[in-house]
């Protein structure tokens, strides 16, 4: 198929998104802040498997390990949303394949991400051990 | 989707065996891509046998004789033949580099292969189109931005600000780097490449130039800047020892400078 556009205009395209920079930044903070979540969530899956049930229970109301589980789940899906993004963009070149993608992407770690973190508030803020909100 | 396989007419098929001129016992073997778009059909193998003591020790040496003693319809470009002018660029035993300053001897295997700088639209046996990948060079403005345009008399620098430009302004356009660039195969038409992207920064840094802020607006993009992942490919294969790797990694700093 010929294409009478010249080469500086196909270089160009559709020009700068002006965007880009925050993502980048985005991706980058994450990183860093999952690097000790990550290590506090190995320790933590160890020292709550041996407690049963009524332990780990009691063990999410405490407010410290309720703010780092939480802040574990969402950055991570978060993160994980913002990588899946970048390798769609990478390999997938038709238009509505692309975007198919990237939508099924965004709802999935959002979706994931919701409903992980309400399982935890649910547990979390059960009025007492063993009784249901 | 990324081409995991090569398009049925762009299948490399076994292609013919030109035996050494004269008969000649101690011979170095060239495995070269050939295509030519005028015969059609699919492009092909070719493998001829040069006489060692024939044969300066330079890859390009080799096509030269091989263009004026065995095959005259191989095509390839050059120029300077001593690593200045960035035409030779070829794939040469799996790896981009300029014919004229590798040598044939260090290339593995029995036979040395070559062929086009991958990627590319192929004009004509190892020639590639790099129509796009000039304008994409053209696209970043690599001149001076200033108002006005001419100085009274001089634009001065400071030597150390002329030396921030070291390691950016030897670089010969060859695109052994955006030809290694996995990024820059997948998304060639949005992505500039390492190449376009370290002149880009060659102009950011350059302390005469007053466009910085118009240059960055031009390069935040989540194609033209950040499709570059740090693969460091076109470190590794830059003959020049550049590290467009790095520029481009600069880049991104002063992205974040200006918003924190
Ligand atoms: S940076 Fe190196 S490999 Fe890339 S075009 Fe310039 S000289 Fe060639
Ligand atoms: S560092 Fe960037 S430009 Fe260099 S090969 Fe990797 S992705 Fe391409
Ligand atoms: S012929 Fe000029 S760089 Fe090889």
């Amino acid at each position: 198929m010929t294409s009478y556009r010249t080469p500086r205009s196909r270089a160009a395209g559709l020009g700068s998104a002006k965007h880009g920079v925050s993502t980048w930044i985005a991706e980058r903070v994450t990183s860093v802040a999952l690097v000790p979540l990550a290590l506090w969530a190995v320790f933590a899956a160890l020292r709550v498997a041996p407690m049963g049930y009524e332990g780990a229970v009691a063990w999410l109301h405490h407010p410290l390990n309720l703010t780092f589980s939480l802040l574990f789940a969402g950055l991570s899906f978060y993160h994980m949303g913002m990588g899946m993004a970048v390798i769609i963009e990478d390999y997938i070149h038709r238009r509505s394949t692309l975007v198919t993608l990237l939508l099924l992407n965004a709802f999935v770690w959002f979706g994931f991400g919701v409903a992980t973190i309400v399982a935890l508030l649910k547990v979390a803020l059960a009025t007492s051990v063993g009784v249901a909100l | 989707m990324a081409e995991l396989a090569l398009p049925k007419n762009s299948v490399v098929k076994a292609g013919k065996h030109w035996p050494a001129p004269g008969g000649a016992k101690a011979v170095k073997s060239f495995r070269i891509y050939r295509y030519d778009p005028e015969a059609g059909g699919n492009p092909r193998w070719d493998t001829y046998d040069v006489p060692v003591d024939a044969v300066g020790p330079m890859v390009l040496d080799a096509l030269i004789y091989i263009k004026n003693t065995i095959d005259p319809t191989l095509a390839f470009r050059r120029s300077c033949r001593e690593g200045v002018c960035g035409s030779c660029a070829m794939n040469i035993g799996g790896r981009n580099t300029l014919a004229c300053t590798h040598g044939w001897a260090e290339v593995p295997g029995k036979a040395v292969q070559i062929s086009p700088l991958p990627h590319m639209a192929v004009v004509k046996d190892l020639i590639p189109d790099l129509t796009i990948f000039y304008a994409q060079y053209a696209s970043i403005e690599p001149w001076l931005h200033t108002t006005p345009p001419e100085p009274a008399n001089e634009w001065k620098q400071s030597e150390s600000d002329r030396e921030k430009l070291d390691g950016l302004y030897e670089c010969i356009l060859c695109a052994c780097c955006s030809t290694s660039c996995p990024s820059y195969w997948w998304n060639g038409d949005r992505y500039l490449g390492p190449a376009a992207l370290l002149h880009a920064y060659r102009w950011l840094i350059d302390s005469r130039d007053e466009a910085t802020g118009e240059r960055l607006d031009a390069l935040e993009d989540p194609f033209k800047l950040y499709r570059c992942h740090t693969i460091m490919n076109c470190a590794q294969v830059c003959p020049k020892g550049l590290n467009p790797a790095k520029a481009i990694a600069e880049v991104k700093k002063m992205m974040v400078d200006r918003v924190i």
